[in-house]
């Protein structure tokens, strides 16, 4: 009983917001060039869709292209700084260097270099996506238990054995938080490039259509494509939490 | 069995862990490594097994006896199995890494899984399993690959006493079964003195050997009541009260 409330609670929370929103827009006569209602916003989306679809699902294939980038660079990146430890010391201050530098930053340099815009869009939002994957992989790795490393070298393992039946799935959990930020940050990054991309006159994606309706004041339509990402997040954070609970199911099988 | 000459271990750091280690172990002893905490009982086992090298001295394996991969079974203080494997796959693992297939080695792991009682637990994963249960697990993996030199360092020091009690019975039987090599780490007089039939008390800082001890308590039900057990008990700690006086 209590659970089901607990489940119920952030809907009708939102609902409670939303309809104060709405009431409060409706109450103060709020044009809906500076605030819209949820109501014009949900009309603006029907009235729109044709161009807020395609855009989403531009954003969310650069986002799911740079995710699975990300997971194979920061995989393998962690799997070679476990194995070197002078790959691990040469390779470790740049991977921070660029993740403490701020994608808007670099991204018009790599929207001029990479001269295929769709690529440009994909690698900013690696930059951006890539380091919690590494680090926490790399963590996973790193606390494999010795004992089972012993164990395997008392039986002749090899290394590729050690790393495949041992290493990786020791670290897959680790992995598997460091995939579920990653998740969101690749949505944040594929949408900061296309801002930048976007106000650089290459049209495409949710982000650009949002300074496209800023500069025409149509504010609702700003306000849909917001939902959207949004809502996208949200369904990126938690269908990668399903993947978590299904890929560890085995090993939390009491 | 092996020969243990003049063996000393002292880590980068400058830690002596172990001074002046001799011994001639037999094939076929119980082998009880009997110190308190940290007078180098793990660092002499790792030494056996191979996974470090002493600082000086040597180990010199009798003929035939020389180990390569998989004649050493080590058993860890926790049990550390694959979670995410099975009882079946984790007894399984040693030979999986010598490129033996689970078909072909499948009654093996069946008769080793039910040799330390866990027949009905081959599919149960760590999560599921006791305690004892995984400790069992972890001594049927050692087992499986039927190594001649079976290494244990303090398998039974995180059970409850009801548990441990039962392990020791098992493994000491299986110990008359087999006639395995082992050499067990304890911190438990009762514990050497119950499963051993020959206990090597180590001093500390740096780890020597104090005393060496042949058991001869009687087989049987009586085991940890009979007087050759309370004797023993008695002379191992009067030997402790002789090397380490307050
Ligand atoms: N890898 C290591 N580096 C430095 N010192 C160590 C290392 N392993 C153990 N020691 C030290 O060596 C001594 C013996 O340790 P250990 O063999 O684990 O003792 P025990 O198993 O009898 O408790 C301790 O003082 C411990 O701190
Ligand atoms: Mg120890």
């Amino acid at each position: 009983m209590n659970q089901l409330r607990e489940r119920l609670a952030p809907f009708v929370f939102g609902m409670l917001a939303l309809g104060l929103w709405q009431g409060s827009v409706w109450a103060l006569a709020v044009p809906s060039y500076v605030v819209p209602g949820p109501i014009a916003i949900f009309n603006a989306y029907l009235s729109d869709y044709a161009i807020l679809n395609p855009a989403l699902l531009s954003t969310l294939t650069v986002t799911f292209t740079a995710l699975l980038a990300a997971t194979l660079l920061g995989v393998f990146l962690a799997v070679a700084m476990a194995a070197s430890t002078l790959f691990r010391a040469a390779i470790q201050p740049w991977a921070v260097i660029l993740q403490v530098t701020p994608v808007v930053a670099i991204a018009p340099l790599i929207i001029i270099w990479v001269n295929q815009p769709f690529v440009a869009l994909v690698v900013c939002a690696t930059i951006v996506a890539f380091f919690p994957i590494l680090s926490n992989t790399a963590a996973g790795l790193a606390a494999t238990p010795p004992e089972l490393l012993d164990l395997f070298h008392l039986n002749g393992a090899t290394r590729w054995q050690t790393l495949f039946l041992l290493r990786l799935p020791a670290a897959l959990p680790n992995f598997l938080t460091g995939l579920r930020i990653s998740g969101t940050l690749a949505l944040v990054g594929a949408v900061v490039a296309e801002f930048v991309a976007g106000s650089g006159g290459f049209a495409s994606g949710l982000a650009y259509r949002i300074i496209e309706a800023s500069y025409r004041l149509e504010i609702p339509r700003m306000f849909a494509a917001l939902v959207l990402l949004g809502v996208s997040g949200i369904i990126i954070y938690a269908a990668l939490g399903l993947l978590e609970r299904f890929l560890l199911r085995k090993r939390n099988a009491a | 069995m092996f020969t243990l000459r003049a063996l000393a271990k002292q880590f980068p750091n400058g830690t002596r862990a172990l001074e002046d280690i001799t011994a001639d172990i037999q094939a076929g002893e119980f082998v009880a490594l009997l110190g308190p905490s940290g007078c180098g009982k793990s660092t002499l086992l790792r030494l056996l097994a191979g996974l470090e090298a002493p600082s000086a001295g040597q180990i010199t394996w009798d003929a035939g006896h020389k180990p390569g991969p998989g004649d050493v079974g080590f058993v860890f203080q926790d049990a550390t199995l694959l979670p995410w494997a099975t009882a079946a796959e984790n007894v399984y693992l040693p030979l999986r890494l010598r490129g033996q297939s689970r078909a072909e080695t499948a009654p093996l792991i069946e008769t080793t899984l039910a040799r330390v009682g866990l027949a009905e637990f081959a599919g149960a994963r760590p999560k599921a399993l006791s305690g004892g249960m995984k400790m069992r697990v972890s001594i049927a993996r050692a087992l499986v690959s039927n190594p001649m030199l079976l290494l244990m360092d303090e398998p039974f020091a995180a059970l409850d006493e009801f548990t441990r009690h039962r392990l020791q019975e098992d493994l000491h039987h299986l110990w008359r079964e087999t006639g395995k090599t082992i050499v067990f780490v304890t911190h438990s007089i009762y514990e050497a003195s119950f499963l051993a039939s020959r206990i090597l008390v180590m001093s500390p800082r740096p780890g020597r050997i104090a005393a060496d001890i042949r058991a001869s308590v009687p087989e049987g039900p009586n085991r940890r009541e009979c007087p050759e057990y309370i004797a023993l008990v008695h002379r191992i700690t009067e030997t402790f009260r002789r090397v380490m006086p307050l």
